[in-house]
């Protein structure tokens, strides 16, 4: 009886039990950042433009099912609801980019990271995976809310889902093409500077800058010009990639016969966005 | 059993700076003290132990494996504690330390078990749920160490772990570290460029300066022969070393302090009767054991 109130120091115990490789930490850092990404273990304070933004636009996609389902009417398609909120997700990678890599930078946590098995492509692998998939369920999950709304309300039974998932996937598509070249930009422009506050400003005004080109360009009298403008702005770039893939040019603008153009740049940007964030990392990560 | 070995290990960065040069020591496990004055290398020597940049030249093995091509062997058995600040003040210090676990590999329970643990062993179990950014330097060096020793390596590397503690914290850590190397068994090297501070606690002593390799070897056989006897005497120091040389001791002086070598406890006896034929007012008697630093400075002064 005496025994039990005793505490017994057990001193230092030796870990025996089982070692993950680096496959199993670089998915602990992917799922680590898309929690950030959301704020989830973060502080309040964090989680409340995440969800700000994210709340917009449940509400808008919400609205939008509302009206297909009662009214039968169409406002925005999958694609340009996408193209609607590019704002919004401007604003998300331009807060969230930096959160994920800025802060690192900031607190000189990287060393600890690189003295681990982690190596400088698993850390950009994992950051980058998580913020493109934060931006890709952004998109997505409104996109399904959409589909919800106008998939069951139909009259076509089976058939009308089908069609719809149909307009749904390229959707879906688009969203990720979104994501993986906004979060590309992000990370690269975030990873320079340690200040969060730089980098979103930084990261802003990239997108904010293009934009003015694109203008300029597309009121020269000048077709092709007026073709090649959407090659100036990432967003642009983006609609004109989902325009020319769909064939479908009204109400976005019109690459012409530059549509594989659009293609090619959109997959350089994002390579050479991935290549300079591991070029910088293997600098930052000999120290 | 050897832990650390390098070959005339070489380190020149780009643009000529020689950061390590011509680098050849064994060492045994234990707490290890890699001690010089800043810029001397001592950085350069654990990020080269860790894979982080390769040497130049020679070759460095860790628990005989190569850093280079088995960096990841390396590093799931090393622990490493960078000198400069490195927390995140927005986290709690126990999801912080399971974090960095689970880069070390560990799965998330027995990351949060280790979390626990070696955030208790380095005495932080009240207030690991608080944010880092408001913990003391104190405690965030705490913090530090224990994320180093949340994997449970054989061998921590330990960059300045006293840097920026006032003189209870620099003990209290201390303390900490050899512990850790005595009783939980886990080999340290801990880097620094106060002699006196990781003498206390380290079983061999690496001592290098620009780069070069000062000296090697076990704090015991440094200190073997150092104990002197320190007399101090009112006035007549002259004639006391004109007499104890007479009865063939060998007396160095030190300001006002004659240094005595203590061969055997008949020393005593001999300098006392020394001091009492002098009649001479006796100050002060006593044992002096070497400092290592000391050992550093006669070495230094030979080589010249």
């Amino acid at each position: 009886m005496s025994e039990t109130g005793v505490i017994h120091d057990i001193g230092y115990q030796r870990y025996a039990g089982e070692r993950l490789g680096r496959l199993a930490a670089l998915n602990a850092l992917y799922v680590h950042g898309l929690r950030a990404s959301f704020g989830l273990g973060r502080s309040a304070k964090a989680k409340i433009f995440p969800w700000l933004v994210a709340g917009i636009m449940l509400l808008v996609a919400v609205i939008l099912a509302a009206v297909r389902s009662q009214l039968k009417q169409v406002i925005f398609t999958y694609v340009q609801f996408a193209d609607q909120m590019s704002w919004l997700i401007i604003f998300f990678v331009a807060i969230l980019a930096p959160a994920l890599v800025s802060r690192d930078m900031r607190s000189g946590t990287l060393p600890l990271y690189f003295s681990r098995p982690l190596r400088a492509a698993d850390y950009v692998t994992a950051k980058f995976a998580a913020l493109t998939t934060a931006v890709w369920l952004l998109l997505g999950v409104p996109q399904f809310i959409m589909f919800l709304g106008a998939a069951f309300t139909g009259d076509d039974g089976a058939k009308g889902v089908w069609n719809e998932f149909l307009d749904l996937a390229p959707g879906w598509g688009y969203s990720l093409l979104w994501a993986l070249l906004f979060s590309g930009i992000s990370l690269l422009i975030a990873s320079f500077t340690g200040k969060q506050a730089f980098a979103a400003g930084g990261i802003v005004a990239v997108f904010l800058l293009t934009t003015p080109i694109f203008g300029v360009l597309s009121i020269l009298p000048s077709t092709t010009a007026n073709e090649m403008a959407g090659l100036a702005s990432p967003m642009t770039l983006i609609a004109g990639v989902g325009a020319w893939l769909s064939g479908n040019t009204e109400n976005t603008l019109d690459p012409g016969r530059f549509g594989p153009v659009y293609g090619i740049e959109a997959v350089c940007l994002i390579a050479v966005c991935l290549l300079l964030l591991l070029a910088r990392y293997r600098k930052v990560a000999s120290l | 059993m050897t832990i650390i070995a390098t070959e005339a290990l070489t380190k020149t960065y780009g643009g000529g700076v020689t950061a390590l040069a011509d680098l050849t020591v064994a060492v045994d496990a234990g707490v290890i003290g890699l001690v010089g004055a800043n810029g001397a290398g001592k950085s350069t020597f654990i990020k080269i132990m860790l894979g982080l940049v390769p040497p130049s030249s020679g070759t460095v093995r860790v628990f005989d494996l190569d850093p280079v091509t088995e960096t990841d062997k390396v590093r799931a058995r090393v622990g490493y504690m960078p000198e400069n600040d490195c927390l995140p003040p927005d986290v709690s210090a126990s999801e912080f330390v399971t974090h960095l676990g689970r880069m070390s590999g560990l799965p998330r329970t027995a990351a949060r078990e280790r979390a626990s643990e070696a955030l208790r062993h380095v005495g932080l179990y009240e207030e690991r749920y608080r944010q880092i950014g408001g913990y003391s330097t104190g405690m965030k060096q705490r913090v530090k160490l224990a994320q180093a020793l949340v994997h449970d390596p054989d061998l921590l590397l330990l960059d300045e772990p006293t840097n920026g503690l006032d003189p209870a914290g620099r003990d209290a850590m201390l303390a900490l570290v050899h512990r850790i190397g005595t009783e939980f068994g886990i080999s340290v090297v801990v880097c620094s460029h106060l002699l006196g501070e990781v003498e206390r606690i380290c079983d061999s002593l690496i001592a290098i300066e620009g780069g070069r390799l000062l000296r090697a070897d076990r704090i015991s056989s440094m200190t073997a022969v150092s104990d002197v006897l320190a007399v101090e005497v009112a006035d007549g120091t002259d004639e006391l070393a004109a007499a104890l040389t007479a009865r063939g001791l060998t007396v160095s002086r030190e300001g006002r302090l004659l240094l005595v070598p203590l061969e055997s406890d008949a020393a005593y006896d001999r300098i006392l009767q020394a001091v009492s034929e002098l009649d001479l007012n006796l100050h002060r008697l006593d044992q002096r054991r070497h400092r290592v630093a000391e050992l550093f400075t006669t070495k230094e002064t030979a080589d010249v």
